[in-house]
């Protein structure tokens, strides 16, 4: 019994799943963190630059030290690096949150360009996938159940965040600092400290999902890896209404209309690759003017964030 | 006094910028020397290969055009309160259009076909950057986010059509439409191996420059930008001046597109998307968003960029390192507003601020 060539059509909703798991990681793991960040009333535009950064740094710690998740954990350090220097400077007086953010992503590309040069070349060790599907003969379904564990983690991070958001002490505190700093003032509890740190904790996030994208897939090194994909997360964490349960959801959504330029190119549909590969782009360009509107503010958004006050 | 008054926020607005250049300029030497590189040496190819011959400086002043009308695409949102940042697409678009102009102009006198191409680019990037300003003002949508997205979807437009219905089955390693024929190129200025795309830009910046400064529109732009609510107690229609505003930067960084396509390549391919639009907002920011200042300060970028080569030729430094000279430039510049008006020297002692105490 052939099953392979048996499963047919099957095989292309499967292809989609499968590749929108894969591909929503990354957007997963950076629109969790800025979701923090947001939550704390800033927010991060460099994420784009820090994701790229993220990757570099985690595929060449693994090429160095030969294991992968050591890669991760770099990764994650360096992005907690750039959050740690974006969240300092927005701290200083007059200086406007999106535009260190644009100049940190200029920055961020500028240095992963320039210390990656050497890596685009060699082969690191990637991250391996825990195999689920075991059970079937197919080997469709086996490749289209190997789910890598930083998605897992991503969906438990996602879990952990609701209900830390609502329940926790911790929550409380960083949602009173990003609804109004007097408050927090009031209440005694640090501003700048809080968002410097949540802008720590989403720099790190956003490192390791950099790291995904060099070390899983596409897995490998160059140039061209992040094309947006911080930036989509950021208009992604919008269109979630500040929920990380949402940004799960958000996620797989983005993956799957990402999947879709190369499971067409696949089927041997190639004549509008370039045309599927800008799906992700329009669809949070189209969701956003959908959700937005000029007359009240987001329900859901903290009020001190710059980016949704008119 | 009043001579005083008049000049020392001027001087401010010159020194902190320049001061902050030092400063990046001291950061990238750290970072040189943490690479394993002479600072010194870095330095003095940086200043060889953008100023330091006629060859590098009509180099510096080729990249410098582009770089003029991206910096504008900045800098006039700006003045209305936008943060624009998505250049490279409408650069792209305008590229696009304006192959596509020349290409179906082809037969009609030289000028007209120059003339239509650019107005079609410049058109063209003026729509796409328009809708961002649209999207700001009638949906409540974040331009910064919405030009950026829209840039991404504009190259991706380039790249679909250049390789696909648009492509000249003649252009067989590097895809791109059909060429506009020589004889519709634009050709350089008088003794230099620069084209007339430079002195395009530095027109349309000073053109900017004198409306902004001299003429209530850029007093109604800034009032629109500093509160909408007054502005539109004062009877100004915001949404026009929003959208005009994009619509205009948009013009500017469709000519520049329009511009490599009509001087520089020759017809549209993916060559086009070089981190013009990108590098055009570092130029805005360094400039303070000043058309004015934006001239010298794309030719000191454009420099930065031109003498790039050289450092990957002499010293074998990757060509990233002038992205990261850059980076670290726009990242002080940025921090540096936070002395903005808080410098002592730069303070006069009017009767004025006497009374009133300036805000921390």
């Amino acid at each position: 019994m052939n099953v392979a060539d048996g499963l047919g059509w099957w095989g292309v909703p499967l292809a989609i799943f499968a590749g929108a798991i894969r591909v929503s990681t990354p957007y997963l793991l950076v629109s969790l963190g800025e979701c923090i960040t947001e939550k704390s009333g800033r927010i991060n535009l460099g994420l784009e630059g820090v994701l790229i950064m993220g990757a570099m740094a985690g595929y060449g710690v693994s090429l160095l030290s030969g294991s992968a998740w050591l890669g991760v954990l770099a990764a994650g350090l360096v992005g907690s690096l750039l959050g740690l220097l974006h969240g300092l400077l927005c701290s200083l007086r007059r200086v406007n949150d999106i535009a260190i953010g644009i100049s940190i992503m200029l920055l961020g590309t500028g240095l992963a360009f320039f210390l990656g040069k050497p890596l685009v070349q060699p082969q690191a060790p990637m991250l391996n996938a825990i195999p689920f599907g075991f059970w079937s003969d197919s080997p469709q379904i086996q490749s289209a159940l190997q789910i890598n564990p930083l998605f897992l983690i991503g969906i438990a991070l996602a879990v952990l965040l609701h209900y830390a958001f609502r329940y926790t002490r911790w929550g409380m505190q960083l949602r009173i600092v990003g609804d109004s700093a007097d408050a927090a003032l009031a209440l005694g509890y640090p501003v700048l400290p809080t968002r410097i740190f949540a802008t720590v904790i989403g720099g790190f996030l956003a490192g390791v999902g950099g790291a995904f994208l060099s070390l899983y897939y596409p897995g490998s090194w160059n140039e061209g890896l992040s094309s947006g994909q911080g930036i989509i997360a950021v208009a992604l964490v919008i269109f979630s209404r500040w929920e990380p349960l949402r940004c799960l959801w958000a996620s797989l959504l983005f993956g799957g209309a990402g999947a879709l330029g190369p499971a067409l190119q696949a089927m041997g549909i190639t004549s509008g690759y370039y045309l599927f590969n800008a799906a992700p782009y329009v669809l949070t360009l189209g969701i956003l003017i959908a959700t937005s509107s000029p007359h009240r503010t987001l329900v859901g958004a903290p009020g001190e964030l710059s980016l949704v006050r008119n | 006094m009043k001579l005083m008054q008049r000049f020392l926020p001027v001087a401010e607005s010159i020194a902190i910028p320049v001061m902050a250049l030092l400063v990046a300029m001291l950061l990238f030497a750290g970072f040189v020397m943490a690479v394993g590189q002479s600072p010194v040496e870095v330095y003095s190819l940086l200043y060889q290969g953008g100023f330091g011959s006629a060859f590098s400086l009509q180099n510096s002043l080729l990249r410098a055009a582009p770089l003029i009308l991206t910096g504008l695409a900045v800098a006039i949102p700006a003045q209305a309160g936008m943060v624009i940042i998505g250049g490279e697409g409408a650069l792209a678009l305008g590229a696009l259009a304006a192959a596509v102009a020349g290409a179906s102009l082809n037969g009609a006198s030289p000028h007209l076909v120059q003339t239509g191409m650019l107005a079609v680019g410049a058109l063209c990037g003026g729509v796409w950057i328009g809708l961002s300003g649209w999207l700001r003002h009638y949906r409540g949508v974040n331009e910064t986010i919405s030009s950026l997205l829209l840039s991404y979807i504009g190259i991706a437009l380039l790249n679909f059509f250049v390789e696909g219905p648009l492509k000249d089955p003649a252009s067989l390693n590097k895809p791109s439409t059909a060429p506009i024929g020589d004889a519709n190129m634009i050709g350089n200025l008088p003794g230099m191996d620069v084209h007339y795309g430079l002195l395009f830009g530095v027109i349309c910046a000073l053109i900017t420059w004198v409306i902004l400064k001299f003429t209530t529109i850029g007093f109604a732009l800034r009032t629109v930008g500093g509160n909408p609510r007054a502005a539109q107690m004062a009877g100004l229609k915001v949404g026009y001046w929003i959208v005009g505003a994009a619509f205009a930067g948009g013009l500017a960084a469709g000519l520049a597109g329009a511009i490599e396509v009509a001087a520089v390549q020759g017809s549209a391919n993916a060559s086009v998307v070089a981190g013009y639009g990108y590098a055009g907002i570092l130029v805005a920011f360094i400039a303070r968003q000043n058309p004015f200042a934006v001239i010298p300060v794309a030719i000191l970028i454009g420099g930065i960029n031109a003498a790039g080569g050289m450092l990957q030729r002499r010293l074998d430094m990757p060509d990233a390192s002038v992205m990261v000279l850059q980076g670290i430039i726009f990242v002080v510049i940025i921090a540096s507003e936070t002395l903005n008006g808080r410098l002592r020297i730069f303070k006069p002692v009017s009767p004025i601020s006497a009374v009133i105490p300036t805000k921390p």
